[in-house]
C-alpha cells in the first residue's frame, strides 16, 4: 500500500491539553504532520482538528482509532483529497516600490487570484486562498520581485458528505450541552504566599 | 488557612438529596476534604501514598479520616503506584495513590506506563504548586500533566476546588470503565486549600464524548458463530480481558460448549483454573509447546480480550496465516492493530461471550485435542520433568515453584517480578482462582513484584500473597521492605537468586556468544536485610531443605523472606527466538 495524502477530521470537546494528547499519537510513531488546524465547529462546544498527513491508509486508519479512543474525542474521520473541499490561505510580503515599477506584476497577481491585504510605503501584502499548488505557484511568481516573506495557514477542509453527521452533532449538543472549559485564572495573581 | 472538616453524616445528607432539584444541603468545605469525601463515596478504603509540600493540605485533611480510610505509607512513589496496581489486580477494584508535586509525581511515571499497558484501573492524585506559580519553575513544580499524557488513559489539572467533586467522579468512572487504565488528577495547592460550596458527590456514569463499550453488533456475532460451527480445529487464545470483564464464568461456558482448546496469555492466566481440561497452557515466547505450534495449525483462531503482543505472536507475517481470525475486544483500536481479524467483535466480553455461546453448537474435538496432548507429552518429557527433577546439585526454579504448588495447591495469589523467575513461575504455577497471577506483563517492569505484593495483601482475598522475585528485581524496590515492616503487610517473599540478571544472561549466552556483559549482579545478605526491617527470613540452597523452609515460610505469622539459591546458568525453555514464528519454538 502506497502513501498518499489524507485529511483527518477530529471532532472533540474543547479541553486544555487535548492538542497534546492528539499530537503525541503522531509523534510517538514518528509520523510528521503536514498541516494542523484547530477551529470551532458550527455546533457550540464542539471543536474540530483538521490534520493533514502523508501515510498509507492502513496507518491512517489505526491512527484514527487511537485518536478516537481519547476520552474527549467524539469522532475521527479520514478522507482522501477527493472526498473533501479544502483551502489553505497564504500571505506574501513584497517591496512596494518594485511592484509599483513593474507593470506585469499586476497581471500576474490577477492571474493567480491574489488580492491585496495592505499597502504600505515600504511593503505590500497579498493573499491567496486555494490548494497547495496555487499558493506555491505564486511564490515562484513573486520571487523575482523581491518576495520578503511568505506564510501559509493550516488546511481547512469540509467533508463532502457530512450533512448526516452534522445533524447528529446538533442533536447531541442539544441533549447534552458541553461543559465550560475552566482555565487557570490565577496566573496574574502574584500572591505573597510562602510555598512549600 | 483554616480547614473546616465536616462529619460523614452531614455529607451523606447532601449525597442523598436529588441532583435535579429538591432540597439540597450545601456545606462549605475545603478542596482537600472534598477529595476525601469523593474517595469515601467511591468506597475507597485503602490508599498508597507519600506526603510532600504540595499535597500537604490533602494529608492534613486525611488526618481526620484515618478511621475510614487506611493509608499505607510507602517508601518511594513508584512503590506506591505498584502497590495500588497490585491491589487493583487482586481485588478487581480501583487502586488509589497520593503523591506530591515534582519528584513525587515523576516517580509515578513507570507505574503509570505499567498500568496503561496492562489496563489496570488506578487513580493517582498528585499535589501541584499554587496555580499562580504554574510555569514559573517554582519549587517542586513539574509539568506533570504533559509528562503523564502518553501513559494515562485520562489526566486533568484542577486549579479550582469547585471542580474537585465532578473531576474525581469522572476519574473513577474513566479508570474502571471500558478498557480500564490509569488516571491522574493534579490538584494545585490553592484548590486544595480553597473553601467552596460542596453540593454533594455524584458518581459519574456517562461522559458524552466517551464510549466505554458499544452496543454489540449481532451480525458479527452470528458470522463468528458460523465460523466456529464450521471449524475442524478451533483454538481459543485469551487475555486479561476475561478477568477485567469479570467474565470468567461466561468464558468457561463458551469454551466448554464450543469444545475448543484454549490457551492463555501471561495476563489472562488464572482466568480459568490451570488444570481445566480445555486449558492448554500459556502462549508466547516462553509459553507451552502445543499452544504455540498449533497456533499455526488451527483453522479458526478465536482471540478473546487479548491484544496480540509481539511476545505472544512471534513473527507476525508467519502468525496463524492459515486460520480465520475472530477477535473479541472492548477496545476497537485493538481489532486489526497487529493481526487482521476476519471477524472483529467490538464489545464487553461479558456480553459478547454469552451471545456467542448461545449460537455455537455443542461439540468435542477429540482428535484435535489429542494433537495438543501429544505436544504436551513431548514438552513434559524434554522440558518439564528434567526441570522439576533436575540431576544437578543446584536447585532449579521450576522445582521451587513445583514445591510451592504442592504446598499451596493453587490457592495463593502469586506476584512475580520480571525475568526468568517470572517465566518459570507462569509456566509452572497452578491456580484455582481468577486474579491470582499478578505480574508486569506488557511493560516488564523490574521492581514491580515487591510493592505489588504489598498492595495485593491489602486486597483481602483471603488467600496468601506470595511474591516471587529475582535477585535483580528485588534490589530495584527493596526499600519497600520498610512499608511491609510499618504496615504489617502479610507478604511471603521468595527471592530466587541465580546471582545473575538471568534473562539477559540467557540471551547473551544464546545470541551474543556468551559475552556476559554486566549481568553478574552482587546481592546483599537478604535475610540480614530483612532482619533489619524486622522481617523474619531464611536462606536455602539444598534440595532436602527446600520443602521444610517453604512450609515454615507459609506457616509464619506475618511477612517472611525466603532466599532460594538456584542454578546460576539455568535457562528458560521452551523459547520462541526473536524473529521466529511461534511454530519454530525451541524445546532446548
Amino acid at each position: 500500500m502506497s502513501k498518499k495524502e489524507f485529511t483527518i477530521t477530529v471532532y472533540t470537546e474543547n479541553q486544555v491539553g487535548l492538542l497534546n494528547r492528539i499530537a503525541i499519537i503522531f509523534s510517538r510513531r514518528k509520523i510528521n504532520v503536514d498541516s494542523l488546524n484547530t477551529s470551532p465547529t458550527e455546533v457550540e462546544s464542539v471543536h474540530r482538528f483538521t490534520i493533514v498527513i502523508n501515510e498509507t491508509e492502513e496507518v491512517v486508519k489505526k491512527l484514527c482509532r487511537q485518536i478516537e479512543k481519547q476520552v474527549e474525542v467524539l469522532k475521527a474521520y479520514y478522507n482522501t483529497e477527493d472526498e473533501v473541499v479544502w483551502q489553505e490561505l497564504a500571505l506574501y510580503k513584497v517591496p512596494t516600490d518594485i511592484i509599483a515599477s513593474e507593470v506585469k506584476v499586476e497581471r500576474l497577481l490577477r492571474e493567480n487570484g491574489a488580492h491585496t491585504v495592505v499597502i504600505r510605503k515600504d511593503y505590500t501584502v497579498f493573499a491567496v486562498a486555494g490548494h497547495r499548488e496555487e499558493t506555491e505557484a505564486l511564490i515562484k511568481v513573486l520571487e523575482p520581485f523581491g518576495l520578503i516573506e511568505f506564510v501559509r495557514s493550516g488546511r481547512v477542509a469540509i467533508l463532502k458528505g457530512s450533512s448526516d453527521f452534522h445533524d447528529r452533532l446538533k442533536e447531541f449538543e442539544q441533549q447534552e450541552p458541553g461543559e465550560e472549559v475552566i482555565e487557570n485564572e490565577y496566573l496574574n495573581e502574584n500572591e505573597q504566599v510562602f510555598t512549600m | 488557612m483554616e480547614t473546616l472538616t465536616i462529619n460523614k453524616e452531614q455529607t451523606n445528607l447532601s449525597n442523598n438529596s436529588s441532583p435535579h432539584g429538591g432540597v439540597r444541603e450545601v456545606v462549605t468545605i475545603s478542596g482537600s476534604v472534598a477529595v476525601l469525601e469523593a474517595l469515601l463515596a467511591e468506597n475507597v478504603d485503602t490508599i498508597f501514598g507519600y506526603p510532600g509540600g504540595a499535597i500537604m493540605p490533602i494529608y492534613d485533611a486525611l488526618y481526620d479520616y484515618q478511621e475510614k480510610i487506611k493509608h499505607i505509607l510507602v517508601r518511594h512513589e513508584q512503590g506506591g503506584i505498584h502497590a495500588a496496581q497490585g491491589f487493583a489486580r487482586a481485588s478487581g477494584r480501583t487502586g488509589v495513590v497520593f503523591a506530591t508535586s515534582g519528584p513525587g509525581a515523576t516517580n509515578l511515571v513507570t507505574g503509570l506506563a505499567d498500568a496503561m499497558i496492562d489496563s489496570t484501573p488506578v487513580v493517582c492524585i498528585t499535589g501541584q504548586v499554587f496555580a499562580h506559580l504554574l510555569g514559573t519553575d517554582a519549587f517542586q513544580e513539574t509539568d506533570v500533566i504533559n509528562i503523564t499524557t502518553p501513559v494515562t488513559k485520562w489526566n486533568y489539572q484542577v486549579t479550582d476546588a469547585n471542580e474537585i467533586p465532578h473531576v474525581l467522579a469522572k476519574a473513577f468512572y474513566i479508570a474502571a470503565s471500558g478498557r480500564p487504565g490509569p488516571v491522574l488528577i493534579d490538584i494545585t495547592k490553592n484548590a486544595q486549600l480553597q473553601q467552596f460550596n460542596f453540593e454533594g458527590y455524584h458518581k459519574c456514569e456517562h461522559i458524552r464524548s466517551y464510549r466505554p463499550k458499544p452496543i454489540v453488533r449481532k451480525e458479527y456475532v452470528e458470522a463468528a458463530a458460523k465460523m466456529i460451527n464450521e471449524a475442524k480445529k478451533p483454538f481459543v487464545v485469551f487475555g486479561q480481558g476475561v478477568i477485567l470483564g469479570k467474565a470468567e464464568k461466561e468464558f468457561t461456558q463458551f469454551i466448554e460448549k464450543a469444545g475448543s482448546p484454549a490457551a492463555w496469555t501471561i495476563m489472562g492466566m488464572s482466568a480459568i483454573p490451570t488444570n481445566h481440561p480445555l486449558g492448554m497452557g500459556m502462549l508466547g515466547m516462553h509459553g507451552n509447546y502445543g499452544p504455540n505450534v498449533l497456533t499455526n495449525e488451527c483453522d479458526v483462531l478465536i482471540a478473546v480480550g487479548m491484544r496480540f503482543d509481539d511476545r505472544v505472536t512471534g513473527r507476525l507475517d508467519k502468525y496463524a496465516k492459515q486460520a480465520q481470525i475472530i477477535h473479541l475486544d472492548i477496545d476497537p483500536a485493538e481489532i486489526d492493530k497487529n493481526v487482521k481479524a476476519t471477524v472483529g467483535i467490538w464489545g464487553d466480553c461479558k456480553e459478547t461471550l454469552p451471545m456467542l455461546t448461545a449460537l455455537v453448537e455443542q461439540k468435542v474435538y477429540p482428535q484435535w485435542l489429542a494433537r495438543f496432548h501429544e505436544f504436551a507429552e513431548e514438552e513434559k518429557q524434554t522440558c518439564i520433568l528434567p526441570e522439576i527433577n533436575p540431576q544437578t546439585e543446584t536447585l532449579s526454579m521450576a522445582e521451587v515453584i513445583n514445591t510451592l504448588n504442592e504446598l499451596v495447591k493453587g490457592d495463593a495469589v502469586i506476584v512475580t517480578d520480571v525475568g526468568q523467575h517470572q517465566m518459570v513461575t507462569c509456566r509452572y504455577a497452578s491456580y484455582n482462582h481468577s486474579k491470582s497471577n499478578i505480574t508486569s506483563g506488557g511493560l516488564g517492569t523490574m521492581g514491580f513484584a515487591l510493592p505489588a505484593a504489598i498492595g495485593a495483601s491489602f486486597a483481602n482475598t483471603g488467600r496468601p500473597v506470595i511474591a516471587v522475585i529475582g535477585d535483580g528485581g528485588i534490589q530495584m524496590t527493596i526499600q519497600e521492605l520498610g512499608t511491609i515492616m510499618q504496615s504489617d503487610a502479610n507478604v511471603k517473599i521468595m527471592v530466587l537468586n541465580n546471582q545473575y540478571l538471568g534473562m539477559v544472561r540467557q540471551w547473551q549466552q544464546l545470541f551474543h556468544d556468551k559475552r556476559y556483559s554486566f549481568v553478574d549482579i552482587a546481592s546483599p545478605d537478604y535475610v540480614l536485610v530483612a532482619k533489619g526491617y524486622a522481617i523474619s527470613g531464611n536462606k536455602v540452597s539444598k534440595r532436602e531443605e527446600l520443602k521444610k523452609a517453604m512450609t515454615a515460610m507459609l506457616a509464619h505469622n506475618g511477612a517472611y523472606l525466603l532466599e532460594v539459591m538456584v542454578g546460576k546458568e539455568d535457562n528458560v525453555f521452551p523459547m520462541v527466538p526473536q524473529g521466529c514464528s511461534v511454530s519454530e519454538i525451541r524445546l532446548k
